[in-house]
């Protein structure tokens, strides 16, 4: 029977743990919860010049949750806030709620865009990381 | 003697219907169970023949409705064991639950005490901490064992002088443990504390006798007990009822409204403001003779039949785990487990895949999470017509998410 929410992508993603932890001088730190699953990340990025040097997370969370987290950690490094926005954009796109196509690594979220109920999940490490950098 | 479950899953439309070419094997039944087809006639022949306002006309579809509508108290009160008079209709169990806390809550000073337990669904917490901020008073609550029962060694500790009410969960919505009714009832005697059960995941199990349960109020809601939404029941000892002031204010809840003041009706109507749901009350009514009409002796020994082959089921799945009684002794067919390595959304998800509805997450029981230091569980909860291909079709899936998922 196949399983078409959890794709071999987005398992390798989770399993990955890019960027799982803490650090241990962070800039910024922030936590997002949602209320709804229980969900809960934590995000620590060490500042740069208002550049991301360093970025480590905590998921509390689903598989989604933890996958989207690993690909922000590979991808957020040398980002300022609005280039963070701009991944953001590419997971919006991956689940459907923006138009376009997503790139490497947030297409890996592209079977989520049939399940309104987990987009959350995959969000939710955005909204730490934008907390952290506000 | 045996359970014909087919005979009771052709009953319920929903059952055969299908999804993505995969039947529904629907083991949510304790966050809203399906409705038989004598529920939905008994709603549809009301919104037919007899669909008007309850209690003000004196045309005769306004006649029609109010006699059904009386009639679903009956049905409700029967299935109960007690007075149609001391049935109150409301929005639901937590509705039910938040008028007790008004308007019982309104005859409680400062000072005075309510006992509950970390086993409670939130419905049962927050009405009593808002309680508390409106009028002083305390808040205790019982402890839970490992196997996931409310933790009576502990009452004699917990009841003082000053506890006035014991609120429990009558079946846990995430354990299945039974509460041990007498016990609680001979504590709250040596104070001369009421008892009040949250009934939402026993009353679909089969007809009560609640005057010798010897508790004071009883909640319930409606569409878990094959009932449609927006119903709920309140049960509480006419006396009590009686004593206790209005919860909303409006039409159908007054003697007589003058500009100055207002009287207030007797109960139930005291607390019945406004048009009720007529619809949904004559559903729950229906549904109460429905139940009523089953052998729960045979149901519930099929049901339990079906909580073992789980329990055997995730024995053999490395890092299965239950929340809740291993045995199936003093418990209803509500099954949490956790899978180590594997999110409980996650297991939920894949077994939506394989045609299987279960709920996951906290199962607004925050604080139990919080005790046994879990994000969630996923919870198969049962109903008389599930059958073994669904617990199947649930092991496959489980098996499938600790093949893949970790
Ligand atoms: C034990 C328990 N109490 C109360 C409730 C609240 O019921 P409702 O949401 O229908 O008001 C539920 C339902 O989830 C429950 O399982």
């Amino acid at each position: 029977m196949s399983d078409e929410l959890y794709q071999a992508r987005i398992v390798t993603l989770a399993k990955s743990k890019t960027g799982a932890g803490k650090l241990s001088a962070p800039t910024r730190s922030a936590r997002r919860d949602n209320p709804l699953c229980g969900d809960r990340v934590m995000i620590d990025v060490k500042l740069e010049g208002g550049r991301i040097a360093e970025i480590a997370h905590q998921v509390r969370g689903c598989l989604l949750c933890q996958a989207s987290a690993a690909a922000l950690a590979a991808t957020a490094v040398g980002r300022d806030a609005a280039g963070v926005a701009e991944l953001r954009h590419d997971a919006e796109r991956a689940i459907g709620r923006e138009s376009g196509k997503a790139h490497e690594p947030f297409d890996a979220f592209e079977p989520v865009a049939n399940h309104k109920s987990r987009h959350e999940c995959v969000l939710l490490p955005f909204e730490a990381l934008e907390d952290a950098l506000s | 003697m045996t359970f014909d479950v087919a005979a009771v899953r052709r009953e319920f439309p929903i059952l055969s219907e299908i999804i993505d070419d995969r039947p529904i094997h629907y083991l949510d039944n304790g966050a809203s169970a399906q409705t038989p087809l004598a529920v939905l006639d008994a709603v549809r022949r009301y919104e037919t023949t007899s669909r008007a306002n309850v209690l003000r006309g004196v045309h005769r579809l306004a006649e029609r409705a109010t006699e059904l509508y009386e009639g679903a108290r009956a049905d409700v009160a029967r299935f109960l064991g007690v007075q149609p008079m001391e049935i109150v209709f409301t929005g639901g169990c937590t509705a039910a639950i938040n008028l007790v806390a008004h308007s019982y809550g309104q005859l409680l000073k400062r000072g005075d005490r309510v006992l509950i337990s970390e086993l409670e669904h939130h419905s049962n917490i927050v009405p009593w901490q808002m309680l508390r901020l409106r009028s002083g008073i305390e808040l205790d609550a019982l402890p839970v064992t490992p196997d996931g029962r409310i933790d009576l060694a502990a009452l004699p500790k917990l009841i003082t002088p000053e506890t006035r009410l014991i609120s429990l969960v009558h079946v846990s919505n995430v354990t299945g443990a039974l509460l041990d009714v007498r016990k609680v009832v001979e504590a709250a005697r040596t104070v001369g504390a009421k008892v009040m059960l949250d009934g939402a995941q026993r009353a679909p199990h089969g007809p009560l006798d609640l005057p010798s349960l010897g508790v004071d109020f009883y909640v319930l809601a409606g569409h878990k007990c094959y009932g449609p939404n927006g119903i709920g029941a309140l049960w509480a000892r006419s006396e009590l009822l009686e004593a206790m002031p209005p919860f909303m204010g409006g039409g159908s809840m007054i003697a007589r409204v003058t500009l100055a003041e207002t009287t207030f009706a007797p109960p139930p109507r005291r607390f019945e403001a406004g048009t009720p749901p007529i619809g949904p009350a004559i559903g729950l009514g229906a549904a109460c003779r429905w139940m009523a009409g089953l052998d729960w002796s045979a149901a519930h020994d099929h049901q339990m039949g079906l909580v073992q082959r789980v329990l055997d089921g995730l024995q053999d799945i490395e890092g299965a785990r239950i929340l809740g009684p291993a045995s199936l002794q003093n418990r209803y067919p509500v099954v949490s487990f956790v899978l180590d390595g594997v999110h409980p959304h996650d297991v939920a998800q894949t077994l939506d895949s394989f045609g299987v509805a279960v709920r996951a997450g906290h199962h607004c029981a925050q604080p139990l999470m919080d005790r046994f230091d879990l994000d969630g569980t996923t919870r198969a909860s049962m109903a008389p017509y599930n059958d073994t291909g669904d617990i199947d079709a649930l092991l496959t899936g489980v098996r499938h998410a600790a093949n893949t998922l970790r």
